[in-house]
C-alpha cells in the first residue's frame, strides 16, 4: 500500500514537470494535459479535475507570464485588446458551458485544431 | 482601430472555448498567429496573461463549490511550476518561425490525443482503480 503512494507521488512529480515545460515552451495547453493526469492519477471526477486544473495552471501561468513579459513579448497596444475579449469571451463561455458542452463538440473542436496545427507546422 | 477590433474579436472567441474549458490557447494562439495578427511568442504571451485574471475568478468559484482538491495537488504544482521557468526561457530563446512549427506539430498530437481520449482514458482509469498505476 505505501508502494502505491510513492509511485503516485513520483507519477504526480514526472507529470508535473512535464505540463509545466508544456505550458511554459508553449504559453498554454498545460490545462489540457493536466486534466486527464489528474483523472487518471487521483481518480477526480471530470468537473473536479477541470477545477483543480486551473489551481495548478494559475501559479505555472503566472510565472511563465513574468518570464515572456520580461523578455519583451507582451505587446500592450495588440495584447490589450485580445485580453480584454479573452475576458469578456470567457464569461459567456461558462455561461454556454452548461448549454452546449458535450461530446460531439469536443470532437469537432478537435478536428478544427489538427488543420490549425498542419497550417502551423508545414504552411 | 480596425485591427484591434479584430484582435478583440479574436479573443473573444479564445475567451469562449477556455470559458467552456476547451483549451482556450490551443485555439487563440493559432487564431493569433496563423493570420499573422500578432507573432508567435506574442500570442503564447497574451495567452499566458489573460489566463490569470480568468482563473483566479473562476477558482473563486470553483473553490466555493468544493470542486478543487488539493491534498496531492503540491507534488504537481512545485516541479509544474519550476519547469515552467525553464520551458519558458527555452521558448524565448527559439526563433519565433521554429516555435510556430513545433506548436503546430503539438496541436496535432493533442487534437488526436482529444479524439480518442474516451478509449484512452478508460483504459488508464481501470488499471488506476486497479492500483497498477
Amino acid at each position: 500500500m505505501k508502494d502505491f503512494f510513492k509511485r503516485k507521488s513520483v507519477l504526480g512529480i514526472i507529470s508535473g514537470s512535464v505540463v509545466g515545460f508544456i505550458n511554459g515552451f508553449f504559453g498554454g495547453g498545460g490545462g489540457m494535459i493536466v486534466v486527464p493526469i489528474l483523472t487518471i492519477l487521483f481518480c477526480l471526477t471530470e468537473k473536479q479535475a477541470h477545477a483543480t486544473a486551473i489551481a495548478i495552471i494559475l501559479p505555472v501561468s503566472l510565472i511563465s507570464s513574468v518570464i515572456y513579459i520580461f523578455n519583451g513579448h507582451f505587446n500592450f497596444n495588440s495584447g490589450l485588446a485580445v485580453l480584454i475579449g479573452v475576458v469578456l469571451g470567457g464569461v459567456i463561455g461558462a455561461f454556454l458551458l452548461k448549454k452546449l458542452s458535450n461530446n460531439s463538440i469536443v470532437k469537432i473542436f478537435a478536428i478544427v485544431m489538427a488543420i490549425g496545427g498542419i497550417k502551423m507546422l508545414f504552411f | 482601430m480596425l485591427n484591434q477590433i479584430i484582435l478583440f474579436i479574436v479573443g473573444v472567441v479564445g475567451g469562449v472555448l477556455g470559458g467552456m474549458g476547451m483549451g482556450g490557447g490551443t485555439i487563440l494562439i493559432p487564431l493569433l498567429s496563423i493570420f499573422n495578427l500578432v507573432s508567435q511568442k506574442q500570442a503564447q504571451a497574451v495567452n499566458l496573461i489573460s489566463f490569470i485574471p480568468m482563473a483566479i475568478v473562476v477558482l473563486i468559484i470553483h473553490v466555493k463549490n468544493k470542486l478543487v482538491k488539493g491534498e496531492n495537488i503540491f507534488f504537481i504544482i512545485i516541479p509544474a511550476s519550476i519547469f515552467a521557468v525553464l520551458g519558458s526561457l527555452i521558448s524565448t530563446l527559439i526563433g519565433g518561425d521554429i516555435l510556430k512549427r513545433i506548436f503546430g506539430g503539438f496541436l496535432i498530437l493533442l487534437s488526436v490525443f482529444e479524439l480518442f481520449s474516451d478509449k484512452i482514458l478508460s483504459k488508464f482509469l481501470k488499471s488506476s482503480k486497479n492500483g497498477k498505476i
